[in-house]
């Protein structure tokens, strides 16, 4: 067992899990946030996508452990309040998804693409980046659709910041 | 997952020594091969050692003949370092072309170079770009390093601590991977050293892993074209045959692969 103290969506964390426990599974069996789904469980399908760090990773394939002192960005962790972040609104826009099982890690991918970018993505960037995000709806044209709207809307803020 | 226990030594010395002491132990980096591969029971180390904190494992420097990486360094890192794409870009290329974005932010180069994956990428720039590992105990030339599927020179307990690459004068890496694993059927590392040595690594299609392709350099050595190894194809008999692609085709991949890279000096070609 190892106590792992780990901040997730602005809030620490101090838990005593066994070695082995995922980052997916701390995640989702010890905080109860199960916004963040096991699609495959074999690192490939991306559903898993979590921000450590300022970087998406496949949750599945991290032990907590090793994250020791890291910051944790969920799917829970986006909207304020009712309010939807500008990556959930545009899936919900542009209906970038049908069963929406894959969402929540599409969604993460995407908050991490669009800010490691700063919002200057086109659709061959975006569709290259998402390479590690299956949706087995095969709705990719419409998530395409709503990255590239958010991104569109990040820049704009962003311009208007630094004005 | 069986039970593991899980150890973050700070230095070198403090995680060989920790290696010897406990039974059945394996050194973590990205962990990318290492916990799937337990996930699925496929291995049960009692003792994970996390590498990826000790120092000497991290950094990319840059000599004046010498490109040296940090074994923990992550494929992103090095996709993204303006040091390396100012003098080996096709190495950024293959760096950016592994696995997908969420891996690339966690695996590492001493991992996949350690692990030797017979479609593993790194192993074919190692090979070509004359590296030598660097371990906690001894140099080895990259030319004695790699020792079959999965196999490597390294013994237990060794740490590969950093990658030099030696500058080349203009490489290129082409590579075309299975539509579904986006694994390498076939790809090639071809460098032209400052001596003039022509070096062809073929990863992905090799019965034994990753290996030179004498008969390309040699054909490359005499006229540095993509037309010289037209027509050139390795023994069938030395290549994979499996689900994905039967031997012949890995060979004429081969060739394929060899020739675009040749094609696309200064740059990476991926399919």
């Amino acid at each position: 067992m190892s106590k792992v103290a780990i901040t997730v969506n602005g809030t620490l964390h101090t838990k005593e899990v066994e070695d082995r426990t995922l980052l997916v599974q701390f995640l989702r069996d010890h905080l109860g946030l199960t916004g963040t789904h096991v699609g495959c469980d074999t690192t490939q399908c991306g559903a898993c996508t979590v921000i450590v760090d300022g970087k998406a990773v496949k949750s599945c394939t991290i032990l907590a452990a090793s994250i020791e002192g890291a910051s944790v960005s969920t799917v829970e962790g986006l909207a304020d309040g009712e309010k939807l972040h500008d990556v959930q609104a545009a899936f919900h826009e542009h209906h970038g998804l049908q069963c929406g099982f894959c969402t929540p890690g599409m969604i993460m991918a995407s908050v991490n693409m669009i800010e490691r970018h700063d919002g200057v993505l086109d659709e061959a960037t975006v569709r290259h980046e998402l390479e590690g995000n299956l949706c087995r709806c095969t709705g990719y044209h419409n998530i395409i659709k709503a990255v590239l709207s958010a991104a569109e809307k990040h820049r704009a803020a962003h311009a208007v910041a630094a004005e | 997952m069986y039970e593991t226990t899980y150890h973050r030594p700070g230095t070198l010395q403090e995680a060989v020594s920790l290696f010897s002491k406990v039974e059945e132990a394996a050194y973590l980096s990205g962990g990318h091969t290492l916990i799937p591969t337990m996930k699925g029971r496929l291995a049960a180390p009692a003792h994970l050692i996390d590498v990826r904190r000790i120092p000497e494992l991290s950094g990319i420097t840059v000599g004046p003949d010498r490109i040296i990486v940090g074994a923990a360094t992550t494929h992103a890192t090095v996709a993204a370092s303006e040091k390396i794409r100012a003098l080996i870009p096709s190495l950024c290329g293959l760096a950016g072309s592994i696995g997908d974005v969420q891996v690339r932010h966690v695996g590492t180069i001493g991992g996949s170079v350690a692990n030797n994956d017979p479609a593993a990428d790194y192993p074919s720039a190692v090979l070509a770009l004359d590296a030598t590992l660097h371990t906690d105990r001894r140099s080895i030339p990259a030319s004695e390093y790699f020792a079959g599927l999965y196999t490597t020179m390294l013994e237990p307990g060794e740490i590969l601590v950093r990658i030099e690459f030696k500058m080349p004068e203009i490489a290129g890496y082409a590579k075309f991977r299975n539509p579904a694993s986006r694994y390498a059927l076939a790809a090639a590392f071809v460098a032209r050293h400052r001596d003039g040595n022509i070096h062809v690594a073929i990863t992905g299609a090799g019965n034994a892993g990753v290996f030179r392709w004498t008969e390309a350099e040699e054909a490359l050595q005499a006229r540095f074209e993509p037309d010289a190894v037209k027509g050139l194809l390795p023994d069938e008999n030395d290549l994979m045959g499996d689900m994905h692609a039967p031997a012949d085709y890995r060979a004429h991949l081969v060739g394929v692969v060899t020739r675009r890279a040749v094609e696309n000096l200064g740059g990476t070609l991926i399919e």
